[in-house]
């Protein structure tokens, strides 16, 4: 902010006034108010950078100061100080044509890519220094035709279109494109990169997709190669004109040339479209990353494919498996029917026999037990009701019963003792309601 | 987008989206601001959508919609943004698309499909369509896809209302770098023109808006600028300054037609009295009279008429006295008088009428510039301003990350200390030997703050006395027949009725608190002093005097109260 201009004059300093070091402080300001600044504005940016970094303002004043200071420098850096070529120095105005415009101004490094900043800064270089005022004064020639080359270099570079046509034909700026055998070694993207960054620079589109590497993924290759094969183009031969001759000079001739020049320009643009598809072709036919994605799809194909395959294959053995398996419970299940039907009847035989030798054992203690006569030899009747009556025991009790009352009577002689065993497997087929009570009159 | 959080790839354009109308605007590389045209022409973009048959219509192409199509056009929908449904004031939005209650939020209820059934859009989805159109014009423009902004929003803008916009911003593709506000923008639009020299000012920004009318004392100092106090109204409108012509038009057409009904009444007569109403409102503010020609306006009665400016005057007089009113009501809400105010910026489109600027001028005095088109070839066209400075921000921040822009504008960077009074010193002016007071440093500037001054001195040289001092503005008033009648300071607003014994009133200053003596020696004849004043947030004061060109100099510090005030 502008000083403060007071036009009001200061007092005089009054007779006998002292102060320390010419000063005295003498009140306090008043209190301040808080209040909310507008963040807005360049002087807002200063504060918060202030109060953000906790500068004061000198302090700042200075940072800032150096840190443009360091900008005008980093441009200055860097600056066009390409050596002159002696014979380029010789070239006549008369024929631009053919002359580098970029060599010309020193800016060959920069080509296509130099910024128009960077073409007056440097048309302003290299009129300082081949001036032809200057040259006189160093006890030169008058020769000024490199100087008219710079002028000439410098209207053609700071037209636009004129500058479009100049690099459409730049040959210096053409980066050829690498040999099958060169981009084999392996430098594939550095070599083929470097050939799409020249050719880029014709596109209308922007911005033009990069070449890549190994790792680009699939659909940047994709992008990358739809872009070329639709190139669009603003690459024009106007530069290679032949000179239309001028209007006072036979009107057909002129007429002819204009064709002449329109036709050529029409060729020539038709063989860089055909130049560019080839070289597209060729590096598209070089790429390993085209291969690369192919062999995947193909190994995901094949893979799907291959699944699918062991999928069925799968399928089919578990079904077979799971046949095998049924067939063998089955057998499995056969051989244990016919197992337990043979066993069975073993069971049965050795159970009837047991139930037979059984009965012969129980009859035999009936016998024993004298048919359950007091004493003496039975009589017939006694035999026979006691015989009958084992026998419908014997009839109502089941093979275990049976072997359980066998076993009880096994080994006894006692007649007593037998005709009790026998009366209480009478009762208990009483209690059990097998028979009537009384029913078995010899055992009650 | 990947530039979302990459500074170096942000296309950044300044926004205004007002209630009635939107801008868009660019900083261009030699630092000016300068507002884009959409596809159809239009620099003042109406904020209007209309839907038909599932096609959107934006802007001046929605806006005569408003008579076929009022169901499915929505306008006029900005303030309703974040807000809650009871809270809102549908008035203005009566004649297009009615807000409806939606959850929490406002909606639309619009046919904005090719189906027959009516959706509901919520006010959200509006604003992200509408940003999104706006962005659109803007990258067609630029050539460059636009994907941040700086977008302008009144000062009594709510924190969720700038959350809602925020949102609807990301939805539009639009980052949002800041929200500034309306009146600062406009300080800044005309703060950031090449020509314009940083001054210590008190601005009055008045904006006579569409729906509502704004009102913002703002302090500059040193180009940081500080909102002392802010009006709104919603009464005094420019939708009013059209009613007015409306009931004027309406009025005559009844005159002519005895037979007709009032076109107020009927739905399209309305809409179209209105558009064509406000056609002729922005045609009076150039030429002074305009042709008022709507066909088939009720009933199939053409109707065309002419009114000159003097009559819209007269019609609209009212309001603008109430406008002027509300002017001077901010002016007194800060504390301040007409007299400490250095100019009047008029913004919003209304501000185009002459009579507005008129009246505004008559309320202050002479020495206040009024920065309107009809009073001041310079200005800027008002309904600008706001954007323009949007885009100016636009470009100062874009570079910045956004978390360093948020960190900036947290309130531990803005809110700082503010002189409660002048700071400066004594002088003498002619004979009288007790000191005049001078300032350096004006009341309101925010802490810290450094400002150098350069004093003349005796003719003769010699030595000198330098005195720091406070200084109270006070208001003298004079009047040339001394009455015993005391008039109070702010009776300004009166002055029609005491025209015949006019006062004559004077900023002048009273010397407060002294801070400090220096004295400088043997100063050479016809010799400067300059003053350096450092004042710091804790109030304390670095002063530094020398002689310009002179050696040496006297350095003095003046200890701060260390009061509460040191804030952050």
């Amino acid at each position: 902010m502008a000083a403060v201009q007071i036009s009001l004059p200061l007092p005089v300093l009054p007779e006998g006034w002292t102060g320390e070091k010419e000063f005295k402080s003498i009140g306090q300001l008043s209190a301040a108010n808080d209040r909310n600044i507008e963040p807005v504005g360049h002087h807002f940016l200063a504060h918060a950078r202030r109060k953000r970094h906790k500068r004061t303002f000198s302090e700042d004043d200075r940072i800032q100061a150096q840190v443009n200071v360091k900008k005008v420098e980093d441009e200055d850096e860097g600056e066009i100080s390409e050596p002159e070529d002696p014979v380029m120095l010789q070239r006549e105005a008369k024929d631009w044509k053919g002359q580098d415009h970029y060599a010309v101004l020193g800016i060959t490094k920069y080509r296509w890519r130099a910024t128009e900043d960077q073409i007056k800064r440097a048309h302003r270089k290299k009129v300082l220094k081949h001036h032809p005022d200057k040259k006189a004064a160093a006890g030169g020639t008058e020769d000024d035709q490199f100087f008219k080359c710079i002028q000439k270099a410098t209207e053609v570079l700071s037209d636009p279109v004129k500058r479009r046509q100049f690099d459409s034909v730049d040959e210096a700026a053409e980066v050829e494109p690498p040999s099958k055998k060169d981009s084999q070694k392996g430098n594939f993207y550095k070599l083929w990169g470097k050939v799409f960054e020249s050719e880029g620079r014709f596109s209308n589109n922007r911005p033009v997709p990069k070449l890549g590497n190994e790792k680009s993924t699939k659909e940047e290759v994709e992008t990358f190669y739809n872009f070329w094969y639709n190139f669009d183009s603003w690459r024009t031969f106007e530069y290679l004109d032949e000179d239309v001759p001028d209007d006072n000079e036979n009107r057909d001739q002129k007429r002819h040339v204009e064709r002449k020049n329109q036709n050529s320009r029409r060729k020539k643009k038709t063989e860089d479209t055909v130049r560019l598809r080839k070289l597209v072709d060729d590096c598209l036919a070089l790429d390993e990353r085209i291969k690369k994605f192919r062999q995947q799809e193909n190994a995901q194909k094949n893979k799907r494919r291959l699944d699918k395959e062991a999928e069925t294959k799968r399928l089919a053995e578990e079904a077979a498996k799971a046949k095998e398996e049924e067939a063998r419970l089955a057998a499995e299940k056969e051989a244990a029917d016919k197992a337990s039907k043979v066993e069975g009847k073993k069971a049965k035989e050795a159970a009837k026999n047991a139930a037979k030798k059984n009965k012969r054992v129980v009859r035999g203690a009936v016998k024993d037990a004298n048919y359950f006569h007091a004493a003496g030899d039975a009589p017939a009747s006694q035999i026979d009701s006691a015989l009958g009556d084992v026998d419908s025991i014997i009839a109502k009790i089941d093979n275990e019963e049976l072997a359980a009352l066998t076993s009880k009577l096994n080994g006894k002689k006692d007649a007593a003792e037998i005709k009790q065993i026998f009366q209480d497997e009478t009762k208990r087929l009483v209690g059990a309601g097998k028979l009537k009570d009384g029913e078995l009159k010899s055992l009650s | 987008m990947s530039a979302e959080n990459d500074p170096t790839q942000r296309v950044a354009i300044g926004i205004s989206f007002g209630n009635s109308y939107s801008s868009i605007a660019y900083t261009t590389g030699e630092g000016r601001a300068e507002v884009i045209a959409n596809e159809d022409g239009d620099r003042q973009i109406p904020s209007f959508l209309s839907y038909v048959e599932g096609e959107e219509l934006h802007g001046g192409q929605a806006k005569p919609q408003i008579v076929r199509n009022a169901k499915n056009t929505v306008a006029y929908f900005r303030d309703f943004l974040g807000q809650e449904f009871k809270s809102i004031d549908p008035t203005a939005a009566h004649q297009s698309a009615h807000a409806v209650q939606h959850e929490s939020t406002v909606a639309f209820k619009i046919r904005d499909t090719q189906e027959e059934t009516e959706n509901e859009v919520t006010v959200s989805t509006i604003t992200s369509r509408h940003l999104t159109r706006l962005r659109k014009s803007a990258s067609d423009y630029l050539g460059k896809a636009v994907n941040s902004a700086v977008i302008t929003v009144p000062t009594n803008f709510s924190d969720a209302q700038k959350d809602a916009l925020n949102k609807a911003a990301k939805e539009a593709g639009i980052e949002v770098l800041q929200f500034i506000s309306e009146p600062t923008a406009a300080v800044l639009a005309y703060d950031a023109r090449p020509d314009a020299k940083l001054a210590d000012k008190i601005i009055v920004v008045a904006d006579l808006g569409g729906t509502r009318s704004d009102i913002a004392v703002i302090a500059s100092r040193g180009g940081i600028y500080t909102v002392l106090a802010t009006v709104h109204d919603y009464e005094v409108t420019g939708l009013k300054l059209d009613q007015v012509l409306m009931d004027y038009f309406a009025k005559e057409f009844l005159k002519k037609n005895k037979d007709a009904s009032d076109p107020r009444e009927d739905a399209r007569g309305l809409a179209k009295l209105k558009l064509e109403c406000e056609a002729v409102k922005k045609a009076l503010s150039i030429g002074s009279s305009a042709n008022f020609s709507v066909e088939s306006l009720v009933g199939g009665i053409d109707y065309t008429a002419t009114i000159n400016r003097t009559r819209y005057d007269l019609l609209g007089n009212k309001l603008f006295g109430a406008f002027s009113r509300l002017v001077l009501h901010a002016v007194e809400k800060a504390n301040l008088d007409p007299l400490d105010i250095t100019e009047v910026i008029l913004a919003g489109g209304n501000a185009n009428t002459p009579k507005v600027a008129s009246t505004v001028a008559a309320a202050f005095p002479e020495t206040t510039t009024i920065l309107a088109p009809s009073t001041s070839s310079s200005a800027i066209i008002p309904s600008e301003l706001a954007v323009r400075g949007a885009a100016i921000q636009a470009s100062l921040i874009q570079e910045f990350d956004l978390e360093d822009i948020e960190q900036s504008s947290h309130p531990a960077v803005t809110v700082t200390p503010h002189l409660a009074h002048a700071v400066g010193v004594l002088c003498i002016s002619g004979d009288e030997t007790s000191g005049i007071f001078h300032p350096i440093v004006e009341t309101e500037t925010s802490l810290p703050v450094r400002r150098t001054a350069i004093i003349a001195t005796p003719r003769e040289g010699g030595d000198v006395l330098i005195k720091l001092a406070e200084g109270l503005r006070h208001i003298k008033v004079t009047k040339p027949e001394p009455k015993p009648k005391a008039e109070k300071d702010e009776d300004d607003s009166d002055d029609d009725e005491s025209d015949e014994e006019e006062e004559v009133r004077e900023k002048t200053w009273k010397v407060g608190n002294v801070l400090s003596e220096a004295a400088i020696r043997g100063v050479k004849k016809g010799g400067k002093v300059e003053v350096q004043i450092n004042i710091g947030a804790d109030l304390g004061v670095n002063a530094i005097y020398r002689e310009v060109g002179g050696k040496g100099g006297v350095r003095g510090i003046i200890q701060g109260s260390k009061a509460s005030n040191g804030s952050a």
